[in-house]
């Protein structure tokens, strides 16, 4: 059967992409960035997954304001990146896994979850930044993809209580298909940060930090958190945070933290990473 | 009838300082603004607006105000008429700028004092919580 054995949560910053697409990762301003995912490339390298959901935010990339889905799985074969505004980014092409993400979307539309499927997309950087975060620059990521896009572009976006439901649901289907797999889950986007307007650059380590460390010691309190905290607290953008909740849902109650590093800034963002093991994944049979 | 009041969930953002959140309210106002935005994706359509940006504006039925917030590249007043600023950094991009350059022209400072308060640890969530209460 198919496991998860892990999720990793990391922000997924555009200009952190453009410094690995422009060779700048040694450069005094991005190296304590770089420095602190050689861990996790280490990390990944060992654990070897075969599958990735990736749950991330597309940013009018794929979804413009003419079709706006609060979750849409990606079934494709595979997602080209995506063209933002400066030509796609030189990364390989996303590999998908059409049969595990439509048993995905079964499950969870059959546990009321009403999944958009999509069948053609492209992928921007809200999921390919991560994937060269802890990957580096491979000529082909090794390992299959599946996104999963949530809307917080247009408010609402789901709350936080629905996403880590949304993660136990994503737990039980991935635990219902039948090949043996090891699949990982990864949140993305966050942590504190203010794009927009006169409070821009808005960054709150306190809440972060405690975000980070609720995590572990007491995720279900995290699900209760409002949009208007997120919004005041960790800025207009730090809602993206969200997705780290369908994330931790999708893990074992009692998964530990292996990783974490946060530092700031990168570009005008707080960059926050966490990784989380299940148990299983220490003893497997 | 349900009591619920949506007013009272989107109105409770409006406390928070120099934030203005992408609700119902604004996505309609923006909508024909935006997705010029989105138009910016393609190559071609780049060049066309880069060679004649008004020209290129009048093609989307956009309001003059939107239109004249463009061409002035006053990203406020763009969030103000509904612009969502996702969909805005694709005007940056086409101009060749980055988004630490977008985020000195909303703050009103030099992109250099910007870059500088970054690296200092960002902008403090104290006395930037509340319009109503600015000790919070």
């Amino acid at each position: 059967m198919a496991k998860i054995v892990a999720g990793v949560a990391t922000s997924h910053i555009p200009a952190v992409g453009a410094a690995i697409d422009l060779g700048k990762t040694a450069e005094p301003y991005w190296q304590p960035v770089f420095e602190g995912y050689e861990f996790s490339k280490k990390w990944i390298a060992e654990q070897k997954p075969d599958v990735i959901v990736l749950v991330y935010n597309d940013h009018a990339s794929a979804f413009s304001l003419e079709l706006i889905p609060t979750f849409a799985i990606g079934c494709a074969e595979a997602f080209p990146p995506a063209d933002e505004g400066w030509g796609p980014r030189p990364v390989p092409v996303v590999e998908g896994y059409p049969e595990l993400a439509w048993h995905i979307a079964q499950s969870t539309i059959l546990d009321e979850f009403d999944m958009t499927i999509v069948n053609k997309m492209d992928v921007d950087h809200g999921l390919t930044v991560p994937l060269s975060l802890m990957y580096g620059q491979p000529n082909a990521w090794p390992c299959k993809v599946i996104p999963l896009a949530v809307n917080v572009v247009q408010y609402p976006p789901p709350t936080g209580n629905r996403c880590w439901n949304l993660g136990r649901a994503i737990r039980k289907a991935v635990e219902s298909f039948d090949q043996d797999l090891k699949v990982m889950i990864w949140g993305t986007g966050g942590m504190s940060h203010q794009l927009q307007g006169p409070r821009a650059g808005l960054i709150n380590e306190e809440f972060d930090t405690r975000f980070l460390d609720k995590l572990t010691a007491d995720p279900e309190s995290l699900a209760r958190i409002p949009h208007l905290e997120y919004v005041r607290e960790a800025g207009s953008e730090g809602i993206e945070l969200v997705m780290w909740l369908i994330m931790r849902g999708a893990l074992a109650d009692n998964a530990r933290e292996v990783y974490r590093f946060y530092h700031v800034p990168a570009s005008n963002t707080a960059v926050g990473h966490i990784i989380l093991q299940n148990p299983i994944a220490e003893n497997p049979r | 009838m349900s009591d619920r009041k949506m007013t009272e969930y989107t109105d409770a953002f409006k406390d928070i300082p120099g934030t203005v959140v992408f609700d119902a309210t604004q996505s309609r106002l923006g909508f024909h603004l935006n997705q010029f935005c989105m138009s910016l994706m393609k190559a071609g359509n780049r060049e066309k607006f880069k060679a004649d940006e008004r020209a290129y504006l009048e093609t989307f039925p956009m309001t003059p105000e939107q239109r004249q917030a463009v061409l002035d590249r006053d990203y406020n007043r763009m969030i103000a008429l509904g612009g969502n600023i996702y969909f805005l950094a694709k005007i940056g991009a086409t101009d060749g700028f980055s988004f630490q350059n977008l985020a000195s022209k909303m703050t009103g400072v030099p992109e250099e004092q910007y870059k500088a308060m970054m690296v200092a640890g960002g902008r403090s969530a104290q006395g930037n919580r509340s319009k109503a209460d600015k000790s919070k």
